[in-house]
């Protein structure tokens, strides 16, 4: 495997991530997720071929549930902690088609 | 009098009640009373609902009266650390993004320990989003750790541990990603337990890594611990990742001796960085166990040293993935006069999120990023495959329970390593490898150092082995006192 | 150069389920906004995913039906991008395990008219997977709400290969799926409703060329007749940009309903990093053989077998074929009244004129008239007036009174011929004197049929059905008749 870079490009992974960062952040967080990540450069140097991984601490399939409705949120509790509301609606600026 | 009542073990409480030498509200009314005196200096808790404490309490002396008393738990006190929901009471997760945010809903574990009768008091602080070892990174207060007030309760579950080492609650709840039960239980002198992962439901448990998460208890002894976990574990059908097992009746198991035990001892946590004190500490609750007749093994667990990375890695990876949520839309705070809609994301996470949930949620994007998945979270995964065989691996070769001390030191002074988030990352090296390979861990006070500052044990079980592992634990623990001493405040 | 398309499309179909794909909220369309959520629906802290059982049954059902591979193991994913529809700010989907891969639809292309089969095509499949869909935003002027009602309901996404090569195909193959989909109750496919949006994929290349070329891709398409005009144009708009010596850009692109154009929306530059990685909170599936034999047993057979089977074994003409084959519950309506008397082509007949008619003319408002299953006439009946008719007892003629009286009241036809004194009659005497009566009335036909004008006959026979009220036997008629004309 490839030495993975240890420098972030903190603008595209903090828009990526939606997070506003003033330039001392930015500086900051470069210096120590690149700290960070040069550390991360030990598990380069183990051999993980026919490793599986793992995703769940403890195997098990089929966990699901049948498709019978239990009760919803009562009108109102939806939307109880909402910053901006209307017509039982959250209200958010004007979005372009995007997704 | 009260003091010396909220010192008290729950067991001892629950007894109490039970014959009718206390009522729940005078219990209740002497914690209040307790975090009234202590909390300005411990800042442990950052919401409490003190008449709805008592009400609850009320309700439970009156179900005692009629006979119709819910368990061990009826009327006893718990705190749950504020990453855990309890219906129409904030939840805050320490973070000012949530700072208005009241739950509408009750966490499986809440619903649980309401159907025992406990009457629930106070969400406990911890770092923002459960990120961090010290607790210092909350946003709205610093906890202090009560056998110095300088110095760190641990973290990220910090109010949840000082507040049982205060005598401000008999039991809380916290919950362990990499540490953060046992590291603050530790550090604070009480016991703290995280279960196999799969053991408690984590529904309304606030996600910082899915995969790693465990909610666990916080007593003054073994056997509080072994009472509670009783009524937190077992199957809960929202949480798909919780576990279809039998729970025993751990705290009726854990008077059942036996003193064969195979006690491995991992060479690799005690080598370089481990505090003398410390390790002088442990090596002495090693001679304990082997006076009882345990078998004492060393044993090496040879891939400990990449937990860290694979820690950060996956942990980071989930976290940026589980607090998107968290973006000023639905019913987190918002940030005023957004540009549009992409800057209101931005703004409201940008100014509501503390320096490490930046920090964590920047390196788990990068690590997910395009190109980089491989080489990061995948190999990461793997790597856990490796730790978590390390152990099992023992586990087949006979050994019983892993032990280990809990951190490498005792608590450390406010503010020493804010500044150096690395090096408070490798603050959980002791505590990582148990939450990757999704084992049950345990760490109680086997004594002070010279500074007077509690020393952790931790003992790490078999998967859902929780029933051996706290009857290990206990032997040590009800023949040693330390779990009797009490901080001055 | 002539360019030929080479198109894709994604397919997002709503699951026919009663509750959400990842928790046990229930959804309907059209409720008042924000009331059919949860905790789980609204992303709160702490809350988790649990899997609907029958929306997996359901994705292997579809995976059966077109005879995709349905792996033994499939798994959950994130995909990571923020918008206010999408509460979590993920989307679980399937990433790399998805629980259908490959299979095929058999698509019908236009014929030269109504009556003549068109061409047949096979449509190979990539993949269908599962995944939740997101809330409902509606745009006013200064800002948007956000409703989540439809948030989290299950959404099979269907991935066909780059294999379709017209407007055309891409109606057809929407058509079959909607046909299937619908009969096998996967989902009901309304597009009005949203259940059935589409993202194309096209791009052209020279013809007889085998290159991929640059595509462009257009979202969000909820109906077949956006899909067929955003595709068409974007075919046109492509082929100019190379004939005028230019060069596709990879890109997202808008459809614009009312101008009837596409326009750019993100360039590839500006394509999402979606961050997929596995769900931590949900386990994988397995699926056993027995499971999916289970399923197997319960799938409806394919429109286009139907219509070959029902042409060979029941002889029935294609015309008949595309009507019932389509409609499930008429085509065993259809079978269930062959299995009562075995006059295929005139039940068929019934069934897909009369039958329809009447159903269609029937129902509550605005529910596109009454469906089959409810229909008062049973398979039976309809069997029992075809072999009235062929047994003599009734024309034809009357068998149509007969049958709008079994659709109103559900009688069986004997019944009503009985209780309405329909039978034809068969007493010559009668009929002898009615003629007779006729004959002797009507100067004028009498004349012209002996003059020749063969046809003249039938204004006598029109008289003597109208005065026994039709129900003299039609052969027997017009032998009186001609004996008495030739006297």
């Amino acid at each position: 495997m490839a030495e993975a870079p240890s420098n972030i490009d903190i603008d595209y992974v903090a828009g990526l991530a939606r997070i506003h960062l003033t330039p001392e952040e930015k500086e900051t967080f470069s210096v120590q997720l690149g700290d960070i990540l040069h550390y991360f450069d030990k598990l380069n140097h183990v051999d993980v071929s026919g490793i599986e991984p793992t995703a769940h601490a403890f195997p098990a399939y089929n966990i699901w549930q049948e498709d019978v409705a239990e009760p919803a949120f009562a009108p109102g509790e939806a939307l109880l902690n909402a910053p901006e509301q209307r017509q039982n609606q959250v209200v958010v600026p004007k979005v372009v088609e995007d997704a | 009098m009260s003091e010396a009542l909220t010192f008290k073990p729950a067991a001892q409480l629950s007894d109490m009640l039970g014959r009718g030498a206390l009522s729940s509200v005078e219990l209740t009314q002497a914690v209040i009373d307790r975090c009234d005196a202590v909390d300005d200096k411990v800042g442990a808790f950052l919401y409490r609902d003190s008449e709805a404490a008592l009400a609850a309490a009320k309700d439970s002396d009156e179900r005692r009266h009629r006979g119709e008393a819910l368990g061990p738990l009826d009327g006893i006190p718990v705190g749950l650390k504020d990453v855990i929901c309890l219906k129409g009471q904030p939840l805050t997760c320490a973070s000012k993004i949530l700072e208005r945010f009241i739950s509408p809903y009750d966490a499986t574990v809440t619903s649980r320990l309401k159907a025992a009768g406990a009457v629930l008091y106070g969400k406990l602080n911890m770092d923002e989003f459960a990120m961090g070892s010290s607790t210092e990174n909350s946003g709205f207060l610093k906890t202090a750790n009560p056998w110095n007030l300088t110095c760190i309760p641990g973290g990220s579950s910090g109010g949840s541990a000082a507040a049982v080492a205060a005598g401000e609650l008999p039991l809380t709840l916290g919950s362990d990603t990499g540490g953060s039960i046992r590291q603050p239980a530790a550090l604070c002198g009480v016991v703290g337990m995280k279960p196999t992962y799969g053991l408690v439901s984590r529904y309304g448990l606030s996600a910082y890594a899915s995969s790693l998460d465990q909610i666990g208890p916080f007593a003054r002894t073994v056997e509080d611990v072994a009472m509670i976990l009783e009524v937190i574990a077992g199957h809960d059908s929202r949480d798909s990742t919780s576990w279809k097992t039998d729970i025993p009746n751990y705290r009726v198991q854990l008077r059942e001796g036996k003193d064969s035990w195979t006690i491995g001892i991992p060479k690799e946590y005690f080598g370089e960085g481990l505090d003398p004190e410390v390790r002088e500490a442990v090596e002495k609750a090693i001679l304990f166990y082997e006076g009882r007749g345990a078998t004492l093994k060393e044993i090496s667990l040879p891939h400990t040293d990449l937990a860290v990375s694979v820690y950060y890695i996956i942990a980071t990876a989930e976290c940026s993935s589980n607090l998107a949520r968290y973006d000023g839309i639905r019913y987190t705070s918002r940030a005023e006069n957004p540009a549009d809609g992409v800057d209101l994301y931005r703004k409201t996470r940008g100014e509501n999120f503390g320096p490490e949930v930046k920090r964590r949620v920047i390196l788990g994007t990068y690590v997910l990023s395009s190109g980089y998945y491989d080489a990061y979270y995948l190999r990461a995964q793997k790597v856990r495959t490796l730790i978590r065989n390390d152990f099992m691996s023992e586990f087949d070769a006979g050994v019983d329970v892993v032990l280990t001390p809990t951190s490498p030191t005792p608590a450390f002074k406010l503010g020493e390593r804010t500044d150096d988030p690395l090096k408070m990352y490798l603050a959980d090296i002791y505590t990582i490898c148990t939450n990757l390979a999704g084992l049950p861990g345990i760490s109680m006070n086997c004594g002070f150092n010279s500074n007077g500052l509690p020393i952790g044990l931790q003992l790490i079980g078999k998967p859902f082995g929780e029933a051996d592992l706290l009857k290990v634990a206990h032997q040590f623990d009800a023949s040693h006192d330390f779990n009797e001493a009490t901080p001055e405040l | 150069m002539d360019y030929e398309p080479v198109i894709g499309l994604e397919v997002h179909v709503q699951l026919k389920t009663k509750t959400k794909m990842f928790t046990r909220v229930a959804y309907q369309y059209g409720e008042e906004p924000n009331t059919l959520t949860n905790p789980v629906i609204m992303g709160l802290p702490g809350t988790l995913p649990v899997l609907n059982k029958a929306a997996i049954e359901q994705t292997i059902r579809f995976g059966l039906l077109f005879g995709s591979e349905v792996p033994e193991i499939s798994k959950w994913d994130r995909k990571n991008y923020f918008y206010p529809d999408n509460p979590k700010n993920y989307q679980l989907s399937q990433y790399d395990q998805p629980l259908c891969v490959g299979g095929s639809v058999e698509i019908e292309l236009p014929g030269p008219s109504r009556n003549v089969m068109g061409e047949h095509k096979t449509i190979e499949l990539t993949r269908a997977h599962l995944e939740e869909d997101v809330g409902k935003l509606t745009h006013f002027e200064n800002d948007s709400l956000v409703d989540y009602n439809r948030a989290g309901t299950p959404l099979l996404e269907i991935v066909s290969e780059p294999v379709l090569r017209s407007p055309e195909e891409c109606v057809a193959f929407l058509n079959a799926l909607r046909v299937a989909l619908s009969n096998a109750g996967i989902s009901d496919c309304d597009m009005e409703k949203g259940q059935l949006r589409c993202d194309a994929n096209v791009s052209v290349r020279p013809v007889g060329s085998d290159i991929l070329n640059t595509r462009t891709e257009m979202k969000n398409l909820n109906s077949v007749a956006h899909v067929r005009d955003a595709v068409a144009y974007e075919i046109q708009r492509q082929t100019k940009v190379y004939q005028d010596g230019g060069r596709v850009v990879q890109e997202t692109r808008r459809w614009n309903v009312d101008g009837g154009f596409t326009s750019s929306l993100r360039s590839k530059e500006h394509a999402h990093d979606y961050r997929y990685f596995p769900d931590p909170d949900l386990m994988p599936v397995k699926i056993p053989q027995e499971t999916k034999d289970r399923l197997l047993g319960d799938l409806p057979e394919l429109q286009f077998d139907m219509q070959r089977r029902f042409m060979e074994d029941y002889g029935l003409p294609y015309t008949l074929t595309s009507v019932l084959c389509p409609d499930l519950p008429l085509a065993r309506f259809f079978e269930a009244a062959v299995a009562v008397y075995n006059k295929p082509r005139q039940i068929a007949n019934y069934v897909a004129n009369d039958l329809l008619r009447e159903l269609a003319e029937s129902g509550n408002e605005g529910e596109g008239g009454m469906p089959v299953s409810e229909s008062p006439a049973s398979p039976e009946s309809i069997a029992g007036l075809v072999q009235l008719i062929d047994d003599g007892v009734i024309s034809s003629q009357i068998a149509k009174a007969v049958f709008a009286e079994m659709f109103k009241t559900g009688k069986a036809p004997g019944d009503i011929v009985e209780a309405k004194g329909l039978k034809q009659s068969t007493d010559t005497g009668e009929i002898e004197g009615i003629c007779r009566e006729v004959i002797a009335n009507n100067p004028k036909p009498v004349e012209q049929f002996k003059a020749g004008n063969e046809k003249a006959i039938n204004a006598l026979k029109g008289q003597v059905m109208k005065a026994t009220r039709g129900k003299a036997n039609p052969k027997m008629l017009d032998d009186l008749l001609r004996k008495l004309l030739g006297d």
